[in-house]
C-alpha cells in the first residue's frame, strides 16, 4: 500500500462550533428529516384517502341519500332477495369446492417432490392472470348454444349457461387460487419432518393430516377461504357474461347493483352495494385480525 | 504509507471519548464511558453481549447519538458531527454490501458519492478500486456481485469499501462475526498484517477474547455499559482490575471464599491472603494455570489440598481435575512427572496467582 | 432401487421416494380439478382462436373498433400503473419505514380493492367523479371532466391496481438491512443519495414485478371501468367491455380474437414476472 494515492488527510475543515449545541434529539441516520416525513406520510394518507376511502364511504353515504326507509325498502323487494340468496348458494359451492381443491393441491406440492411442480404451480395461479371477462367467456364458449357442446347439451336439455351452473362454474374458475395459494408457501416452509414423525409413532396418512398438518395451516386455510369467499360474493365480470341476467333467477348481487344502476335505482343500487361493501369491510377486518395476531402462522413468504 | 502518517502522528489520540451516556428509553447503555484511542492503535472493544461496546462504536461513528458525552477525533470535537462528514470507515457484522452493485461498485460508492467538486475522476475512481482490492487480495473481482463471493471475500470487499473514503479512523462490529472458525483465524492474522502496513486507528468490537486478545494493541472491556479494564493483552490477561475481568477473561473458575485474620478461608482449608486485603467475603478466580502441584515439604500453610476427581493423558503430559469445592467446575493442571495420583486422592496445591477481589 | 423393482423404475423418476401417503390421490384430484375447470376451457378458446387462422385474428384484432379499444385499455392501463408504482411505492414506504396515528387502519385499507367487489367500486367512483359528484363537481367548473372520458377509467384502474404494487414492495421493503443505509450514509452519501443509489435500486424488481401485475389486472378489469367510463367506442371503450358487446352481438369470433389477444399477454405478463424473479434472484441472491 506504500504507492497507495497521497491521502489528502488533515484538511483544513470548515469551523464546526456548533458542537457545543446539539439538537435535542438528533435524527436517525437511516430517517428522514421531518418535514419529507410529514409530507410523505400526508402524500400517502391524502392519496389512500382519495382513491380508497373516498370510494368506501361514498357507497353508504349514497345508500343513504334518501333516508333509512329507502335504503331498508330495497332489501324487501323480492329480486333483490333473489339476488342475496343466489349469491349465498354459489358461495357455498364453489368456496367448499376449491377448498377441498387447495388443500389436496398444496398437500400434492408442498410435500413431495415430483417432475413439472413448478409448472403446476403457476397453472394454479393461472387464473388470477386471466380477465373476468374472459373467464366468463370460456364457459359460454364450451358450453353456450354455439359452443363446443353446447348441441350435445341442448340435446339433452341440460342448460349451463345463462343459468346457475354457468354462475358457479365462472366463479369456482375466478377463486381457484385463493386457498392453494396461501396454503402451499407455508406448507412448503413447514416441510414434512413432523408428518414423518407422525408417521413414526403409528398414526394413519389420514389421521396424520387431520393432526398434524391441519392444525399448523388452520391459519392460513381460514386466510384463504376468507379471500376466497369474499371474491365469490363480488365477482361481477365473470358471472356477468355466463348469467344472462334473469331477474329474481341468475342474478347474483354484483349483477343486481347493475341491474338497478342502469334503472337509475341510484339508491337501491348502492343499498346492495353497501351489503357488499359491508362484507369487504369483514373481509378485511378478519383478514386483519389474522394477520396481526395468526401472522407467524400464516407464513412468511405471503403474496396476493 | 509513513507520509501519509505522518499529519496524524502528530496528534496525541486519534479517537477519545468522554463521559459517553446513552440511554435507549429509559435503559442504559454507557454509562459514562472514557476512550482514548491513540494514532495508529489496533483497539478492541471487547464484553458480554449488552455491555454497550457496538454502541459505544455506533456513537464513536455517528450512527447513534449519545446522550451525554463527547466525541472527539484528534483535537476535533465531533460530537455533532453527522455519520457523512465524520470520515469514519465502518465495517458492519453483516458486511452490509450493496447487493444490486458489483463490487467495483461497492468499493467505488464513498468517492462516487462525493459533491462534484470533491469527487474524483472515472479513471482515478477504476483505479483507486483496483488498488484497494489488490490490497485485500480480491484483484480482478470488480465485476463480481456480493452474491457470489464466499463470506471471506465478502467480509474484505466491506473492508476495500471502507478504506475507499481514506478514513480518519477504522471501525469495526465484529468483523469475523458470521465465519467459520477456520477463515476466522485466517483472516485474524490477514487483518492484524494489514493494520501493521497501512497504519490505520482502529477500533473493533469483538465478544471473542481470543480475537481480542490476538489482534489488538490494547483491550477495553466493558460490562453493563461501562469500561471495566483498558490494557494492553498481557496487562488484562495477567492482572485484571476488577472481579469482573478476572471472571470473564481466561477460563476462569469463580470460588466464593472469606477472607479472615490475613487468611483466604475455602471451607477447612486456607491460603495466606495478599497483604492488607479486607476481611469479609470475597470471590476468588481461579485458572488452569494458576494452580501448581506443591513441591515436598513446602510450608503446608502455603497450599491447600484439593480432591483429585480424575486424571487423564495427554499426548506427553499428564493432567488432573481437581475439584476445589462441591457444585463448581474442575479445574484442571498439567502434572509434573513424579506426582502420580489417582482418582479420589488428594494432592496439595500451591496458588502461584491469587485473583481475589471483594465480593 | 430401480434395479429391485424395474417395473416401477420409470415412476421413481418422476417423483422423489417419500413416506407420506396420499400423493396420487391429491396430485389426482388436483390435475383432474384444474383440467376441468381452467385447463379444458381456456382449451376451448384457444381451439377457437385457432380455427380462426392468423389471418382470421389479424383481420379481427385489426378491425378499426377492436384496435381503439386495445389501445385505450393498454394505454390507460400503462399509465395506471406507471402511476400505481410511484404511489404505490410511497404508500409502501410510509407504511412500513414510519410510525404514526392510524397506520393499522391505513394498511388494512390499502386492500380495500382486492376485496370490494368490482361493481361496488365501479358505481362509487362514478358517483365521485360525476361532473355532479364529490370530486367531479370540484373539477367541473375547471373544464376537467373525469368519469366518462378516458381518465374515468384511468382513475378506475389506479384504484384497482394499487394494492398490487404495494403488497409486493412492502415486504422487501421491511425486510431491507437498514445496516446497508447506515454503511451507505458512512461513506459519506447524503440520505437522498442514500435513498436513490442504495433502497430504490435494491426495490426495483419488488417495483417492476407490482408493476407487472397492476398492469396485468388494469388490462382485464371489467367491473370498475364500466360504470364510469362511458364506454364510447374508440374513445373509452374498453377490451373487455367490446367483448361482452360482441357476445352480445352473437359475434362469438370477434369476442374470442379479442379474448385470444388478451389472454396471450396475460401469458408474456406472467413471463415476465417469472423472468424479473429469476433475475432478481441470480443477481442478488434474494426475490
Amino acid at each position: 500500500m506504500s504507492d497507495a494515492p497521497a491521502r489528502p488527510r488533515a484538511e483544513p475543515q470548515p469551523a464546526r462550533p456548533r458542537a457545543v449545541t446539539r439538537p435535542a434529539r438528533p435524527r436517525a441516520v437511516t430517517e428522514e428529516t421531518t418535514l419529507t416525513r410529514r409530507l410523505l406520510i400526508a402524500t400517502a394518507i391524502g392519496f389512500l384517502a382519495l382513491f380508497v376511502m373516498l370510494p368506501l364511504a361514498a357507497v353508504f353515504v349514497e345508500a343513504l341519500r334518501r333516508g333509512l326507509d329507502h335504503y331498508l325498502a330495497t332489501f324487501s323487494d323480492p329480486d333483490t332477495q333473489a339476488a342475496i340468496r343466489l349469491t349465498l348458494l354459489v358461495a357455498a359451492i364453489s368456496v367448499p369446492l376449491n377448498m377441498v381443491f387447495g388443500v389436496a393441491a398444496a398437500w400434492a406440492i408442498a410435500k413431495f417432490e415430483f417432475v413439472g411442480k413448478s409448472l403446476l404451480t403457476t397453472l394454479v395461479d393461472l387464473p388470477f392472470s386471466v380477465s373476468p371477462v374472459v373467464s366468463g367467456l370460456v364457459f359460454v364458449l364450451l358450453f353456450g348454444a354455439h359452443g363446443l357442446l353446447g348441441p350435445w347439451l341442448e340435446a339433452h336439455d341440460l342448460q349451463i349457461v345463462f343459468a346457475v351452473p354457468g354462475i358457479v362454474l365462472a366463479t369456482v374458475f375466478v377463486t381457484f387460487p385463493f386457498v392453494a395459494r396461501e396454503l402451499i408457501p407455508l406448507m412448503q416452509e413447514q416441510g414434512t419432518s413432523e408428518e414423518e414423525a407422525a408417521l413414526t409413532l403409528g398414526a394413519s396418512g389420514f389421521r396424520t393430516f387431520l393432526t398434524v398438518t391441519l392444525p399448523n395451516v388452520k391459519w392460513a386455510l381460514l386466510y384463504g377461504v376468507l379471500l376466497c369467499n369474499a371474491r365469490a360474493m363480488g365477482e361481477f365480470g365473470a358471472v356477468s357474461v355466463v348469467s344472462g341476467h334473469v331477474r329474481g333467477l341468475t342474478n347474483t348481487m354484483p349483477l343486481h347493483v347493475e341491474i338497478l344502476y342502469n334503472e337509475y335505482d341510484f339508491v337501491g343500487a348502492f343499498a346492495v352495494a353497501s351489503l357488499l361493501a359491508g362484507l369487504a369491510l369483514v373481509t378485511l377486518v378478519a383478514k386483519s385480525v389474522l394477520e396481526w395476531r395468526f401472522g407467524d402462522a400464516l407464513g412468511q413468504s405471503r403474496l396476493h | 504509507m509513513g507520509a501519509a502518517m505522518s499529519t496524524e502522528a502528530m496528534e496525541t489520540v486519534a479517537i477519545r471519548a468522554e463521559g459517553l451516556e446513552k440511554h435507549f428509553a429509559a435503559v442504559p447503555a454507557l454509562n459514562g464511558v472514557d476512550l482514548d484511542v491513540a494514532p495508529g492503535e489496533l483497539v478492541a472493544l471487547l464484553g458480554p453481549s449488552g455491555s454497550g461496546k457496538t454502541t459505544l462504536l455506533r456513537i464513536v461513528a455517528g450512527l447513534d447519538h449519545p446522550t451525554a458525552g463527547r466525541v472527539f477525533f484528534g483535537d476535533e470535537d465531533a460530537t455533532a458531527l453527522p455519520v457523512q462528514a465524520r470520515r469514519v470507515g465502518f465495517v458492519f457484522q453483516s458486511y452490509a454490501l450493496f447487493r444490486h452493485m458489483t463490487v467495483g461498485d461497492n468499493v467505488a460508492y464513498g468517492l462516487k458519492v462525493r459533491p462534484r467538486s470533491a469527487r474524483p475522476s472515472r479513471t482515478d475512481i477504476r483505479k483507486r478500486v483496483s488498488e484497494l482490492l489488490e490490497l485485500v487480495h480480491l484483484p480482478g473481482l470488480e465485476k463480481r456481485f456480493p452474491a457470489q463471493l464466499s463470506g471471506g471475500q465478502r467480509q474484505r470487499v466491506a473492508l476495500a469499501r471502507a478504506l475507499a473514503v481514506e478514513p480518519r479512523v477504522l471501525l469495526l462490529d465484529e468483523p469475523f462475526g458470521a465465519l467459520d472458525a477456520k477463515v476466522r483465524r485466517d483472516l485474524r492474522r490477514w487483518l492484524r498484517d494489514l493494520h501493521d502496513r497501512t497504519g490505520h486507528t482502529t477500533l473493533f468490537v469483538t465478544h471473542d477474547q481470543d480475537e481480542a486478545l490476538e489482534l489488538a494493541d490494547r483491550v477495553a472491556i466493558l460490562d453493563r455499559g461501562r469500561i471495566e479494564q483498558i490494557g494492553t493483552p498481557d496487562e488484562v490477561y495477567d492482572r485484571p482490575a476488577t472481579a469482573f475481568v478476572a471472571g470473564f477473561i481466561g477460563e476462569a473458575v469463580k470460588v466464593p471464599v472469606t477472607v479472615a485474620g490475613g487468611r483466604v478461608l475455602l471451607g477447612p482449608h486456607g491460603l495466606p491472603a495478599p497483604d492488607g486485603f479486607r476481611d469479609g467475603p470475597a470471590a476468588l478466580f481461579v485458572r488452569p494455570r494458576d494452580l501448581v502441584a506443591a513441591e515436598d515439604g513446602e510450608d503446608v500453610a502455603d497450599t491447600m489440598p484439593l480432591a483429585v476427581a480424575g486424571v487423564r493423558r495427554a499426548g506427553p503430559a499428564r493432567r488432573a481435575e481437581l475439584s476445589i469445592a462441591e457444585h463448581l467446575p474442575a479445574v484442571e493442571i498439567e502434572l509434573p512427572p513424579h506426582v502420580s495420583p489417582s482418582r479420589g486422592d488428594t494432592l496439595a496445591v500451591r496458588f502461584s496467582t491469587l485473583r481475589l477481589f471483594p465480593a | 432401487m430401480s434395479a429391485a423393482a424395474p417395473a416401477r423404475a420409470p415412476w421413481f423418476r418422476l417423483r422423489q421416494p417419500s413416506a407420506l401417503p396420499g400423493f396420487c390421490p391429491t396430485l389426482g384430484f388436483a390435475l383432474l380439478y384444474l383440467s376441468l375447470i381452467v385447463l379444458i376451457p381456456l382449451g376451448a378458446l384457444v381451439l377457437r382462436a385457432s380455427g380462426l387462422g392468423l389471418d382470421g385474428i389479424w383481420q379481427v384484432a385489426t378491425s378499426p373498433r377492436v384496435r381503439a379499444a386495445l389501445e385505450v385499455s393498454f394505454g390507460v392501463s400503462l399509465a395506471a400503473a406507471a402511476v400505481n408504482s410511484v404511489f404505490g411505492l410511497l404508500v409502501a414506504w410510509v407504511l412500513t419505514r414510519y410510525r404514526f396515528p392510524a397506520r393499522r387502519l391505513l394498511d388494512a385499507m390499502v386492500d380495500l380493492p382486492f376485496a370490494l367487489p368490482t361493481a361496488v367500486a365501479g358505481i362509487s367512483l362514478a358517483a365521485i367523479w360525476a361532473p355532479n359528484g364529490w370530486i367531479g363537481g370540484l373539477l367541473a367548473p375547471l373544464g376537467i371532466k373525469v368519469a366518462f372520458t378516458p381518465l374515468g377509467i384511468f382513475v378506475a384502474l389506479v384504484f384497482v391496481g394499487l394494492p398490487f404494487v404495494v403488497r409486493t414492495v412492502q415486504p422487501v421493503l421491511a425486510d431491507l438491512d437498514r445496516e446497508t443505509e447506515e454503511a451507505s450514509a458512512s461513506l459519506g452519501a447524503t440520505r437522498r443519495q442514500t435513498v436513490f443509489r442504495v433502497v430504490l435500486p435494491s426495490l426495483l424488481p419488488a417495483i417492476l414485478t407490482g408493476f407487472a401485475l397492476a398492469f396485468g389486472r388494469a388490462v382485464g378489469e371489467y367491473g370498475s371501468v364500466i360504470f364510469i367510463a362511458g364506454n364510447l367506442p374508440f374513445r373509452s371503450e374498453i377490451a373487455p367491455l367490446l367483448i361482452v358487446i360482441k357476445l352480445e352481438e352473437f359475434d362469438y369470433q370477434g369476442a374470442t380474437v379479442i379474448a385470444s389477444v388478451m389472454l396471450a399477454i396475460a401469458f408474456l405478463l406472467l413471463l415476465t414476472i417469472n423472468l424479473i424473479q429469476a433475475w432478481s434472484r441470480r443477481r442478488f441472491g434474494h426475490v
